[in-house]
């Protein structure tokens, strides 16, 4: 995995074990608190706490500033950071002021485009994109350089990580393509699309595996148990870049609403099951979103709990 | 046919609607016409293809350009008929004609004081 | 070209509503091609804003000229032998033209009729669509000859994002994916290779974030 960084994440897989990541997503508010809660929810059971950045491009308070507070509460959060809000200047000035709160896990976005969000009307940035960016985190930590030439002594130590999506348009081929790019611009982790459609990602998973990616890169699977089977319907219909096939729309239709929630968990504890058999998979990135409190159970039943102590 | 319609149309004959463009319905409202009509042929049965599509379209432009200078978009309108419906031409002639009379004279008339004054009001 | 549209009826009302003597000054140039402001938009305007002015029972005289291009002084200074007997000048060209206007009129009131949209090319008449941000260092040689810097929404130099679906972009079902037409033309060009490579920041000092742009060559000026 190249680079060796302080990241309890990189050490978790670099010893073998499956790594588990879960979200948080901040408030709509100045209130930190509501972070701490939910990073308590689900702190004994995953081995990193991921915060979203401005998440489909609704004005949250910011990634940065929780993940500096998740990181004083001892844990172990993962830095998103989409470039559609922030030139490089402020790009490279965020890496730096997360590395000096000893912030070791890095997540490299593009970002949802603004349109989506309620701030439609604004000017975007894009100055850089998101393998642009995972270049940038790893020219500051490998060579103590900013793009602009300037060098510094005391520099970021991250662990870089970018999404994977194998569900977007125009083909498998192309999304495993990207990947190899990725990896050449120094990702060494990614998170995927939450995974409703096994076929398609296992195609994927074969033809990363074939081409080596596997070992350069650890890939955690994207997990997004349903609530309901309205949640499944929007998910199929309205959201770009996620494919839930029908079966699934239909087995969350078939069971009562009341037991609903329960049969998402279950669909979420079978896929991580089957996943895990699939190589070239180093774990699983648990996406339960305004659902975290569900986060212990899944963990509990995929047999992932409790999470291995690492030396040192 | 000798059909008796009202005597107050002026009939400009073109060789298809498509000839027919904004700036001509314009200027007849300029010129103090109360309303305009554009005829042309049944949609699919034009001779030049496509004249009678554009024709709806510049119609269409009109009616917003004279619902947002004050005079009303109802002032102008398309019709399609084929040359041997005689019958439906004077009907629409005649339907025209009384809804523009219910209008009232082209704001443009009464303003350059062609028109004594607009229907309805009873001169003293 | 520049594509522009004819700017809401209403809003050109608002602005000229007080003049008396208005001149409509139309450009031969892009605003002809892309049927927003040549002498046939000049007439239309003109004729609108005289129904308007009438039936309001104001006497105003508003005329309609249409110049070669708005962008020369040349052409510009065919209008200084009657400017001066107008309130105020609505001009239909591009925003450059327009304002290329006022500078050499500077005391006479300019007001634009179109608006500025984009560089790009004509699909069908009556639709447009963009192709070129002008950032002043084209990388076509590198994408199979699309350009992501106007076809991606997020400018990305090394695309997809995960929102691309159905070959479309996720703002909307209108815009294609500019990276998936990119993949597919690299593809048909046997250039696959070139995709792999990630692609460095861009210097973005010759788009517009380095400040308004000149071009000075040497060798055209004595």
């Amino acid at each position: 995995m190249s680079m060796e960084t302080p990241s309890k994440l990189q050490k978790m897989i670099s010893a073998g074990h499956f790594a588990v990541t879960s979200e948080v997503g901040p408030p709509r508010s100045a209130d930190g608190v509501v972070i701490e809660q939910k990073a308590n929810l689900i702190k004994d059971y995953v081995d990193a706490i991921n915060v979203t950045d401005n998440q489909t491009s609704v004005c949250r308070l910011c990634s940065l500033a929780a993940c500096i507070r998740i990181k004083q509460m001892g844990l172990e959060p993962v830095l998103q950071m989409v470039t559609r809000d922030r030139n490089r200047i402020a790009i490279q000035s965020d890496i730096l002021g997360a590395a000096s709160f000893g912030i070791n896990n890095i997540l490299c976005l593009t970002g949802d485009h603004q349109h989506f969000g309620d701030h439609a009307s604004c000017a975007n940035v894009f100055d850089l994109d998101s393998t642009q960016l995972a270049m940038t985190v790893r020219m500051m930590r490998d060579e103590g350089k900013l793009l602009g030439g300037y060098e510094f002594e005391v520099r970021p130590q991250m662990y870089i990580g970018a999404a994977a999506n194998p569900f977007a348009a125009p083909n498998v081929a192309l999304r495993v393509s990207r990947l190899a790019k990725k990896v050449a611009a120094g990702v060494q982790f990614v998170q995927t699309q939450c995974i409703y459609n096994m076929e398609t990602f296992k195609t994927f998973m074969k033809m990363a595996v074939d081409r080596g990616l596997h070992e350069k890169v650890a890939i955690l699977a994207g997990i997004t148990p349903m609530k309901n089977v309205g949640m499944a319907k929007y998910m199929q219909k309205r959201v770009p870049g996620i494919d839930v096939p029908d079966e699934i729309v239909k087995r969350m239709g078939g069971v009562p609403k009341e037991k609903q929630p329960e049969e998402g968990i279950n669909l979420a504890v079978e896929q991580i099951e089957e996943l895990k058999e699939v190589e070239g998979i180093r774990g699983f990135h648990i996406m339960a979103i305004e659902w975290e409190a569900k986060v212990p159970e899944i963990v509990q039943r995929i047999g992932l709990y409790p999470r291995p102590q690492l030396a040192g | 046919m000798r059909l008796q319609y009202p005597p107050n149309v002026r009939i400009i004959e073109v060789p298809c609607s498509g000839k027919v463009d904004i700036i001509h319905l314009l200027m007849a409202f300029e010129h103090g016409a109360d309303g305009v009509i554009v005829v042309g042929c049944m949609e699919g049965d034009c001779h030049y293809m496509a004249g009678n599509l554009y024709a709806k379209k510049r119609v269409q432009r009109v009616k917003e350009i004279l619902d947002r200078v004050g005079l009303g978009g109802e002032r102008v309108g398309m019709y399609n008929l084929s040359s041997g419906m005689g019958g439906r031409f004077a009907e629409i002639v005649r339907e025209m004609t009384s809804k523009i009379m219910e209008l009232g004279p082209s704001p443009i008339r009464i303003a350059t004081g062609t028109a004594a004054r607009a229907a309805g009001e009873v001169a003293a | 070209m520049i594509k522009a549209k004819p700017k809401p009826l209403e809003e050109i009302i608002d602005h000229v509503k007080d003049f008396n003597k208005l001149l409509i000054a139309g450009c031969d140039g892009c605003v002809t091609v892309c049927e927003a402001g040549g002498l046939k938009e000049a007439k239309i305007l003109a004729a609108a804003l005289r129904l308007y002015f009438t039936q309001g029972g104001k006497q105003a005289q508003v005329d309609d000229t249409s110049l070669t291009r708005q962008c020369e002084k040349e052409y510009l200074a065919q209008l200084s032998d009657r400017i001066d007997n107008y309130d105020a000048v609505v001009s239909l060209a591009c925003g450059c033209g327009i304002q290329y206007l006022a500078e050499m009129y500077d005391k006479k009131i300019v007001l634009p009729g179109v608006d500025t949209c984009f560089l790009g090319v004509n699909e069908e008449r009556g639709l447009y669509s963009e192709r070129c941000q002008a950032c002043g260092r084209c990388i076509l040689a590198e994408t199979g000859g699309i350009c992501p810097i106007a076809r991606c929404s997020k400018r990305m130099l090394n695309g997809p994002c995960g929102g691309s679906a159905g070959g479309k972009c996720e703002v909307s079902k209108d815009i294609p994916c500019g990276w998936e037409l990119i993949y597919n033309r690299l593809k048909t060009l046997g250039q696959l290779d070139r995709f792999e490579r990630p692609c460095e920041p861009k210097d973005w000092t010759t788009s517009r974030d380095g400040g308004p742009r000149t071009i000075i060559r040497e060798d055209l000026r004595i």
